[in-house]
């Protein structure tokens, strides 16, 4: 197999924004090991994906780099410090956009500022969401309300609103899984330009092969019972990525060999 | 191939309805003309003697004692001042059992004592017979309008219970999920997520209420005195003056309406997310 693995070392330049070492998580209530010996760096500027079947712990790798959950074992790090909690620089999007209805598109995009600071900060930050809802290409929409905007629109606001905290990393758990297909290879290329433009530090929870070789630099492949990582594939296409690459054979292999991985690691 | 098979056995959705006669009458034409049909009814069954007055009173004689209680009401005579106490009840019942109604609900929806402890004792109090009550309120409270009001609490509490704990409970998981990643407190999420996303909830309870406040003021008034329109439809009864209990049953249906039509106009202009324009584009 000529397909570059975890052996390879990757541009030495950047540093590592998020490091998970080791990491494991054991739910007391029915010794399930739900992750064992997970190890994850994200350098700085790098997309990185995670794939693997139901079961195999995404979900709760994701809520641990999120702080929503304690790992059992092991070191989570953002930026040298330890996470044990929701921070600011984390930032989050989920399948579903949830903007709150009751409050207009720009009031969605700081709802994380008034949250966390209050009223006036987040007031103060208007010009700052609205540069973000131009990057996102929803500029104009400041005063609609979600039901006024469409599935793709709302996801874009989404982005937004993880945006806005100038996170370091940004967590994508599936964020476009419930769009048509057309719309989610357009957003996903939305999502690799605007990550190049603000060289964000981005992981990404998928089901789908081809949008983690497609998006990422590197993508870890999960298998079940315990929950861990297989194999860490560095995918070397050149940036930025086109949805004309799908079609090419690198491409492809790429996609053969995870496919492969994910059959094994299902089967044990 | 499997595209074309679905295709062929799609059905044809046509179930051969084409618009009734009610379809191209406008509204109004049909609820004025059925009005009539009843009213023209009415006078027939009283008019030829089937029913007796005492039981049932022509339209006519309605008509009649709606023109003198209303020359009354309008005048600023006793009826009004029965209809302002009636009033003064309805609204302080209403804006009680609001008030109490949505920090119960809230108290049962968001603590473990609320829901473990208190909610019990709430759904006993619900289904004790409520008009029951009225002549211990009577005793507590005295003849005059806090007696009623306690009876039109007491009667309209448990819809905005229900609703409220309801309401509160249906802010969906990924907005819970999106708040916690933000790290949003309890009283935040309750404030900004779960009391906004409950507000259609909320809302029917409210309704529900605003509906049955007025049937306990009523009641207790019947039980209790005082001197409001029960009183005045209690006196007419014993008289047997049909007409006048007719006539002061509208003018109080009136009050019942206007509180009605408040809290649903209140609910368009506050919940204005759910009647908003759904068109996507």
């Amino acid at each position: 197999m000529a397909l570059a693995t975890s052996e390879q070392v990757d541009a030495p330049s950047a540093s590592t924004v998020y490091r998970l070492e080791n990491v494991g998580k054991v739910y007391q209530r029915n010794a399930l090991v739900a992750l064992k010996g997970v190890s994850i760096d994200l350098p700085e500027g790098s997309f990185s994906s995670v794939i693997g079947s139901s079961g195999c712990g995404k979900s709760t790798l994701l809520k641990i780099m999120a702080g929503l959950l304690p790992a059992t074992s092991g070191t989570v790090e953002l930026r040298g410090t330890p996470v044990t909690k929701p921070r600011p620089d984390i930032g989050m999007m989920f399948q579903q956009a949830t903007l709150l209805p009751w409050r207009t598109t720009i009031d969605n995009i700081l709802l994380p500022i008034s949250m966390r600071e209050g009223k006036a900060a987040a007031k103060a930050a208007r010009e700052k969401a609205e540069a973000l809802m131009d990057l996102v290409g929803i500029k104009g929409f400041e005063a609609a309300y979600a039901s006024q905007l469409s599935g793709g629109m709302a996801q874009r606001a989404a982005i937004c609103r993880m945006l806005i905290t100038e996170p370091a990393v940004l967590l994508l758990d599936e964020p476009f899984s419930a769009l048509d297909e057309i719309v989610r290879d357009f957003m996903n290329m939305e999502l690799q330009r605007i990550c190049m433009e603000r060289n964000a530090t981005a992981f990404l929870v998928t089901h789908s092969i081809a949008e983690a070789v497609l998006l990422s630099d590197t993508v870890y492949v999960m298998a079940p019972r315990p929950g861990r990582v297989i194999e860490e594939v560095k995918i070397e296409l050149p940036r930025p990525r086109t949805l004309d690459m799908t079609t090419d054979p690198m491409f492809g292999d790429y996609v053969r060999h995870i496919r492969r991985l994910l059959d094994e690691g299902s089967r044990t | 191939m499997t595209v074309e098979a679905a295709e062929q056995s799609a059905p044809i959705a046509d179930h051969g309805d084409g618009p009734t006669l009610f379809d191209r009458i406008p509204q109004p034409v049909s609820i004025l003309g059925f009005g009539a049909a009843i009213v023209l009814l009415w006078y027939l069954v009283t008019a030829s003697g089937i029913v007796s007055p005492l039981i049932l009173p022509t339209p006519l004689q309605t008509l009649n004692q709606l023109i003198t209680v209303g020359a009354n009401l309008f005048t600023g005579g006793y009826v009004l001042s029965a209809m302002w106490i009636t009033t003064q009840e309805v609204l302080w019942g209403f804006a009680i059992a609001v008030v109490v109604g949505i920090l119960l609900g809230i108290l049962v929806s968001e603590t473990r004592f609320g829901e473990r402890a208190v909610m019990p004792y709430l759904v006993a109090l619900d289904t004790m017979p409520k008009i029951a009550f009225a002549p211990l309120f009577v005793a507590w409270f005295g003849f005059s309008i806090e007696s009623k009001i306690a009876l039109a609490v007491y009667v309209s509490l448990f819809p905005v219970i229900v609703g409220t704990a309801a309401g509160v409970r249906s802010a969906d998981e990924n907005s819970l999920m999106l708040f916690r990643t933000m790290g949003v407190s309890r009283l935040k999420t309750l404030i900004h997520l779960k009391i906004p996303a409950g507000l259609p909830q909320i809302f029917t309870g409210l309704k529900i209420a605003s509906l049955s406040v007025m049937a306990g003021a009523i009641t207790a008034e019947f039980l209790g005195g005082g001197k409001g329109v029960g009183e005045l439809i209690r006196i007419a009864a014993t008289q047997l003056d049909t007409a006048r209990v007719f006539a002061l049953i509208i003018y109080l249906s009136l009050l019942g309406v206007a509180l009605f039509g408040f809290v649903t106009v209140l609910e368009r202009y506050v919940v204005f997310w759910r009647n908003s324009d759904p068109g996507r584009e």
